[in-house]
């Protein structure tokens, strides 16, 4: 019995020692760093300890982690490789940077959890506005930069497949009967996000400002829609690969790549009426730079994609220039039209999110039964 | 613990079972409940009562009991041809149901969308008849199906291989012919295998998010299941929400589970009594 209770005790012990090891580490999930091993990015980072507090001053190599959003993967591998060149000229340092991509929520949430990215180029700033929120980045970060922290910009134009037999135009050919629309959950991906509210920009201009009707054409719009991909890459893929749907909703980028990868004969581009000005933002993620004392290279890097070099490699991956000067080079690649923009025409992000993607806002109204 | 067991060694293969699963199953679990009790009452509920969130419920339920069922019946015929017959190529029939154990469901997902999407080599079959499979509930079914198939050729396989013929040559003998040989002398005693074959299937099929992502169309009230819903809800930061309704899909399948089991062991208990 005596033996038994010993036994008894010990394993009761170890049990509280793991239950308190566990609530620690769950205190706060900023410090996750269990979540760190799930992603595939991130494979160094005892390597990365190692040279935590004497890095610079050695200029030993340093290791870089962006962390982006889905369609951006082809513009920083290319520019990657030009700011390594370039760093190692201006600052006589090799930098790797290792790229993570995925839906623009999806990515935020893991820098929340505990991903170590020192640089974040996301979708929208509401991504970044979250990550703030959980205390990793300075509330000030959009004045960190140039231009909002809004080094490219992008938009959304309708991809049609060749000739478009549907004939579609514009915004509102989107709802004739028979026309099937592929956009991604505005619930989990930003592009989706811009693309319907550039739907519902378009609806208010054509109907005097009134909401009821804006309403009435998005739900209209989202019924034309079979496929609800959770990120853009699999909108476009549901399009392009399984050819369904006879319009996708896509950014500009992601339109051209298409077209670049399968060639010009099987899809158009349309650019409709009137659309929206897609500014993805950068920020430097403060709390890590810290750590790692990586700012200066970090802070270096962001503003690479401000000078000429940096803006001709977004022009060239289809992100429209913010350099007047360059994007006039890319002039005949990017048609000029009418652009919404986020802050005049729908009160930020904050108050566009809580509008219309928060749960019970105006695009889960749509999916409500019986509408 | 007046009574001391006569196998040694009960006591430290408790213990180590019960530190195990606590670390594994039990405090995981609980800090899903934690998570959700940041809600409010009124909050939780509406969460998980919202429509789209209900109608999420029903697709992953119906669509998973309605691969386990499927996967019951032709399970059972997978394990026997397995067992019963000789023919060449056995092993490699034999090897190929534990493939779906052991490939990723996102790749599941992508070749079975590939497939069965309209201009796939099967979708393009069934498009003329008006049969949609992938972007329907339908290529749900399909993709939960194939994640099962193992749970059920598995459990039922050895105790077709204790079966034992005489059996069945009594049971002939005494005039049963080959249906009634069948349904009442071999079924009943393969059923505590297939039930819990059938089970582990259902409860797979409930959870399961990667293939069924890709093959789904994922769009709100028909083809959106309830895993992906959470992952709606934690993109949008929405850590509370995403437990509550993790915390109510664990609830449920947890009774179901459970209620499966019981009857489970009244029917062992029968089966113990009739024989």
């Amino acid at each position: 019995m005596k033996n038994w209770s010993i036994r008894q005790f010990l394993l009761l012990l170890a049990l509280v020692s793991v239950v308190v090891l566990l609530a620690a580490c769950g205190q706060g999930n900023n410090n996750g760093n269990e979540l760190e091993a799930t992603n595939n990015a991130v494979n160094s980072s005892n390597a990365e300890k190692e040279h935590n507090n004497e890095a610079i001053k050695a200029k030993d190599p340093v290791k870089l982690l962006n962390v982006s959003y889905d369609p951006t993967r082809e513009l920083y591998v290319e520019f990657n490789e030009a700011f390594a060149k370039h760093w190692k000229e201006t600052a006589n340092q090799e930098v790797t940077i290792e790229q993570s991509h995925g839906g623009s929520g999806k990515q935020g949430r893991a820098v929340i959890d505990g991903l170590e990215a020192d640089v974040v180029t996301l979708a929208l700033g509401y991504d970044i506005d979250a990550i703030v929120d959980a205390g990793l980045i300075e509330e000030d970060w959009q004045s960190q930069f140039e231009l909002n922290s809004s080094p490219y910009t992008s938009t959304i134009v309708f991809l049609v497949r060749k000739g478009n037999p549907k004939n579609i135009l514009d915004w509102n050919d989107l709802i004739k009967e028979g026309v099937e629309v592929i956009t991604p959950n505005p619930k989990t991906s930003g592009g989706a996000r811009w693309n319907y509210l550039a739907a519902w920009g378009y609806a208010l201009q054509h109907n005097n400002n009134d909401e009821e009707a804006a309403k009435q054409y998005v739900a209209e719009l989202f019924k034309h829609v079979p496929v609800l991909d959770t990120g853009a890459r699999g909108s476009t893929t549901t399009f392009v690969e399984r050819e369904i749907g006879d319009v996708l909703l896509a950014w500009e980028n992601e339109a051209y790549l298409s077209i670049n990868e399968l060639g010009p004969d099987k899809f158009d581009i349309v650019y409709p009426s009137l659309s929206i000005l897609a500014e993805p933002p950068v920020a430097i993620v403060d709390k890590v730079v810290d750590k790692r004392s990586t700012r200066e290279v970090a802070e270096a890097y962001l503003q690479f994609l401000y000078t000429d070099e940096g803006q001709t490699i977004a022009g060239e991956n289809y992100y429209r220039p913010t350099n007047p000067a360059i994007a006039e080079q890319f002039s005949d690649q990017f048609p000029k039209l009418e652009l919404l923009q986020i802050d005049e025409d729908f009160g930020g992000w904050k108050a566009a999110q809580e509008k219309h993607f928060a749960d019970g806002g105006l695009f889960d109204q749509i999916y409500s039964p019986g509408s | 613990m007046s009574k001391r067991s006569i196998i040694p060694g009960f006591r430290l293969s408790m213990g180590i079972s019960l530190f195990y699963l606590s670390i594994l199953v039990l405090i995981p679990l609980s800090i899903i409940f934690i998570k959700s009790f940041e809600l409010n009452a009124a909050q939780f509920w509406s969460t998980v009562v919202n429509p789209r969130v209900l109608a999420s419920y029903r697709v992953s339920f119906v669509t998973a009991l309605s691969a386990a069922l499927i996967n019951t019946v032709f399970g059972l015929i997978v394990a026997w041809v397995l067992v019963r017959y000789q023919f060449p190529g056995k092993k490699l029939i034999d090897a190929l149901v534990d493939i779906p154990f052991a490939l990723p469901t996102a790749v599941a997902g992508i070749a079975l969308t590939a497939l069965y999407a309209k201009n796939g080599w099967i979708g393009s079959l069934l498009e003329p008849l008006g049969i949609k499979v992938a972007y329907s509930p339908l290529g749900i079914i399909v993709a939960l199906t194939f994640i099962g198939i193992p749970f059920v050729v598995r459990t039922v396989q050895p105790v077709i291989e204790d079966l034992e013929k005489d059996m069945e040559e009594a049971a002939v003998m005494l005039g049963a012919y080959r249906l009634r040989t069948f349904f009442q002398v071999i079924l009943p005693t393969l059923y505590p295998a297939l039930l819990t074959g059938f089970t582990l299937a259902f409860a797979r099929g409930i959870g399961e998010y990667g293939s069924v992502v890709f093959i789904s169309g994922n769009m709100p009230l028909v083809t959106e299941i309830s895993p992906l819903l959470i992952m709606t809800k934690l993109e949008q930061y929405d850590y509370a929400g995403a437990t509550a309704i993790a915390a109510v899909m664990l609830i449920v399948s947890f009774v179901l589970l459970l209620l499966i089991n019981v009857l489970q062991w009244t029917m062992n208990r029968r089966m113990t009594a009739n024989s």
